[in-house]
């Protein structure tokens, strides 16, 4: 397989169920490597895409491609190299973590020892030995995580993988998973804590109601929105600089603040005149946040659609 | 094979965890063995091989009780793991829905069979060690009482994948298992017993009989046992119906066999093709 070509393709695919559309007229590609979030409301077709990424169901239209096959075709060298974490993973109760985590690895062909390594790197070592039934929410989702990661995955489908994790969990996932994109595996996953993302990805799908309504790095979407920066200001005095008021829409949530939002073009103009003026104590810069983003696509859709 | 294999080792592991396999065995053995010791007072008198009252009393007995069984651990193995959200885990993997379907298959079947040879074998255990010697005859009608039960198990326990796989979910498949529970074991007999009755031999003819005792696989283990075997056939009373009928011993295995496959494969048929 060439190393440009990308390893996870959609084109104008669409899932139907009976009258319900899951999924229409998608479209996107994912490189080696790349760390992308699929982000939408329950029932925007996160799920169904991830199902039709792993060829557990089959497109009502369109075609995709992973790791170079048609993942409905199930052959079993695509489906060694990719790693899935279901929403709310579940397992059989009566079986032990190492017992499950062994079947999975034996499953995929791959060595007993690779489970073991795994238990310990997502923190089940010492619990390994214990029955899933007796396991939290979050040792669940840790469990469901190693098998995801099982024999080295080329392609990682992670549906909200951090709901139940512990803060801490979290950001050693999040650094597990840039490791894993360095040495160029493509990470998707999905998640409605779209602060945490920040950061943690550099492409952003949105997805609503089944169809893609934006796609491009936090950056892109940011340029795309044109929603107005904020600038926080913590003056060292009593008084309000007079270039307030011209500059933006001004709010002040507590005294001795203000938050001054503006246009994108405005915003290094600003920036000087508040750096240069004495009676600002402080600044902090906030740009628009992931949830801000997506929101206003959101209601741009809706917006065209009425 | 080995993604089979692998199915069937975790169905077998997660059976005895479950304590599935001890509870069977151990209900299967206290039955037997109750049966054994009441049976074996009366029968030491008329000179019956013991052994042979326990063949006809256990088959009796394993008519009603393995389909139960069979059905119990069978009607939840796909629905229920679909609903759990199991299923669509292992099906990510590199797995064939009809391996999972035939490594849980023989899962099952194991554990059956584990338990059907433990109980029984307990109770012919404590007759050859506290009675008087068996004669080879009859350790051989036991051993194939033993087998064809299993056989027995393995049909319903394909009947519980097919009905596993149609139903959308658990509490269906258990009703539906409940009542073919009864129309196999309880209903169906006496149907038939009605029909022979109210049509006085007029148009049922041997050959229709024959058939409609082969398209149940609890009257296939039943001819097989009571009147299949010489000398059980006389302590069972059933000499009469087995003399009337063309259907051997052979005829009558191959029947159970086809009662265990068919269900199978039409169970693979129906989960290969169901929306996950």
């Amino acid at each position: 397989m060439k190393a440009d070509l990308p390893l996870i393709g959609l084109e104008g695919v669409a899932k139907r169920y009976g009258a319900v559309e899951a999924v229409r007229d998608v479209s996107f590609s994912l490189p080696a490597g790349a760390r992308v979030a699929l982000v939408g409301h329950n029932g925007a077709g996160k799920t169904t895409l991830m199902k039709l990424m792993l060829g557990l169901i089959r497109p009502s239209a369109g075609r995709l491609h992973v790791l170079g096959q048609d993942p409905a075709e199930g052959a079993a060298e695509t489906r060694r190299r990719l790693g899935w974490l279901p929403e709310n993973v579940t397992f059989n109760p009566a079986l032990t973590g190492r017992e499950l985590l062994c079947f999975f690895a034996r499953l995929k062909g791959e060595p007993v020892s690779g489970a073991d390594a795994l238990l310990e790197r997502v923190g089940l070592g010492a619990a390994s030995r214990r029955r899933v039934g007796g396991y939290s929410k979050g040792m669940r989702q840790r469990l469901g995580l190693a098998q995801a990661l099982l024999g080295s995955p080329r392609a990682l489908l992670l549906d909200e993988p951090t709901t139940g994790l512990d803060p801490e969990v979290r950001q050693g996932l999040y650094s597990m998973l840039s490791d894993l994109a360095e040495g160029g595996t493509t990470v998707l996953l999905s998640s409605h804590a779209l602060e945490e993302l920040e950061g943690q990805v550099e492409r952003v799908v949105i997805l609503d109601h089944g169809s893609v309504v934006a796609d491009g790095t936090v950056a892109e979407l940011r340029r795309l929105a044109r929603l107005p920066i904020r600038l926080r200001l913590t003056l060292a005095g009593e008084e309000a600089p007079e270039w307030f008021g011209p500059a933006g829409a001004v709010r002040q949530p507590g005294p001795g603040f203000f938050e001054v939002s503006c246009t994108p073009e405005a915003k290094m103009e600003l920036l000087r005149q508040a750096t240069g003026d004495r009676r600002i104590a402080d600044l902090d810069l906030l740009p628009p946040t992931l949830d801000e983003l997506y929101s206003h696509f959101l209601r741009l859709r809706q917006e065209a659609a009425r | 094979m080995r993604g089979v294999l692998l199915v069937a080792g975790k169905e077998i592991r997660e059976g005895m965890r479950n304590r599935w396999v001890l509870a069977a065995t151990l209900l299967l053995a206290a039955l037997a063995l109750t049966l054994t010791f009441l049976g074996a007072a009366p029968a030491g008198r008329v000179g019956a091989s013991a052994l042979d009252v326990v063949v006809v009393s256990l088959s009796s007995l394993s008519v009603f009780l393995l389909p139960l069984i069979a059905l119990l651990i069978s009607h939840d193995a796909i629905v229920g793991e679909m609903e759990r959200g199991t299923m669509l885990l292992l099906l990510s993997y590199p797995l064939a829905r009809w391996q999972v379907v035939l490594g849980k298959f023989l899962g099952h079947l194991a554990i059956l069979a584990v338990a059907t040879i433990l109980g029984y074998g307990a109770a012919a255990l404590a007759l050859a060690l506290t009675g008087p010697a068996i004669a080879p005859a009859s350790w051989q009608a036991f051993a194939l009482m033993i087998g064809s039960s299993v056989l027995l198990g393995a049909a319903f326990v394909a009947l519980g994948y097919l009905v596993s796989a149609l139903v959308r979910d658990r509490g269906t498949a258990a009703g539906i298992a409940v009542g073919l529970w009864l129309l196999m074991v309880l209903i169906w007999d006496m149907a038939l017993l009605g029909l022979l009755v109210a049509d006085q031999g007029e148009s049922v003819t041997a050959g229709m009989l024959d058939l409609l005792l082969l398209l149940n696989p609890t009257d296939a283990y039943r001819l097989f046992n009571l009147a299949g075997l010489a000398d059980v056939r006389m302590l069972s009373g059933m000499a009469a119906l087995a003399g009337n009928s063309a259907l051997s011993a052979p005829v009558l295995l191959a029947a159970l066999v086809g009662w265990a496959l068919v269900p199978l494969l039409a169970a693979a048929a129906v989960f290969a093709r169901r929306e996950l």
